[in-house]
């Protein structure tokens, strides 16, 4: 199905229309805007051929979305940003160094 | 639309697994193949596919049977795609190795020459992903604008106006490279 393309319109052609000759869209005017749009529209089709219909996946995608469900079912645990456990690991250094601030620390939570 | 469809729909909208699989398992290959319209790498249109129907299985009890699957699905996906879009560096979704691994439908226009195709391409990547989204459909697969506009959940005059604003923004940004399409 096509929008809008229209006949006459040589790919190759070479245009000094400026960015602002691009017609808006309401108006239905014509002239050279239309194919200044009209070449833009070929020259994109150009550098991004359509995909069409017919493009389907490799594989039954099903598996990836039983991963997916697991994924959000996994323990809270396992999703604890990093800030929290380099905060943790600091904690557990900090006391491995110096055991006897232990108290304190436990004092002034 | 058949009973056992209909059977189908309202017990996914109640929050049915086997439903869900079964709706999965009919849709996924559509849904793939409108995202990969989209994003046109095959890898990430299976990712967005599944966090499409990711979506669809939270959004289950919103779901309006009578409405039918199809548009409702493409709709989530076309989110889905657009996200996936804006998570992109620019001139990273449209690298020429990627057009490759893609199998197109036409030939392109042997006029235009390869420098100018890659560099039409950088500079579509470079637009905002709701333009670029609007002139993929619009304009590349050519999907009409009642289509593009559903999928997208705006009007059909909204549709005109990003892919106007696309292909001038297109056009600026070429003529600024010294290419005048």
């Amino acid at each position: 199905m096509t929008n809008d393309r229209k006949k006459g319109s040589g790919a190759g052609e070479q245009a000094s229309a400026t960015p602002s000759s691009l017609n808006h869209p309401h108006d239905i005017s014509g002239g050279a805007g239309d194919q200044d749009a009209e070449r833009m529209k070929q020259l994109l089709r150009s550098a991004l051929p359509p995909l069409g219909d017919q493009q389907e996946p490799d594989r039954d995608l099903w598996p990836a979305m039983l991963r997916r469900f697991d994924e959000q079912n996994t323990p809270r645990a396992s999703r604890v940003p990093w800030f929290d456990w380099a905060l943790a690991g600091g904690l557990v250094a900090f006391a491995a160094i110096a055991p006897r601030a232990i108290p304190v620390i436990l004092y002034y939570l | 639309m058949r009973d056992d469809e209909s059977g189908v729909l309202s017990k996914f909208r109640q929050g049915d697994a086997d439903a869900f699989e079964a709706l999965f398992r009919t849709h996924q290959r559509s849904v793939f193949g409108w995202v990969l319209r989209i994003v046109r790498d095959p890898d990430a249109a299976e990712d967005v596919t599944v966090e499409a129907f990711w979506r669809m299985h939270l959004a289950h009890a919103r779901f309006d049977p009578a409405r039918g699957f199809e548009p409702w699905a493409r709709r989530i996906a076309t989110h889905a795609a657009v996200d996936w879009l804006r998570k992109q560096k620019p001139e990273s979704g449209m690298a020429p190795e990627l057009w490759e691994r893609v199998p197109a439908v036409a030939g392109s226009d042997s006029a235009i020459t390869t420098e100018i195709r890659e560099k039409t391409a950088r500079a579509f990547s470079r637009l905002p992903a709701k333009l670029r989204v609007a002139a993929l459909l619009a304009v590349v697969e050519e999907r009409p604008h009642r289509e593009v506009a559903e999928a997208l959940g705006i009007s059909v005059t909204a549709v005109k106006l990003r892919v106007f604003r696309a292909l001038r923004l297109l056009r600026k940004d070429l003529s600024e490279q010294g290419i005048k399409p």
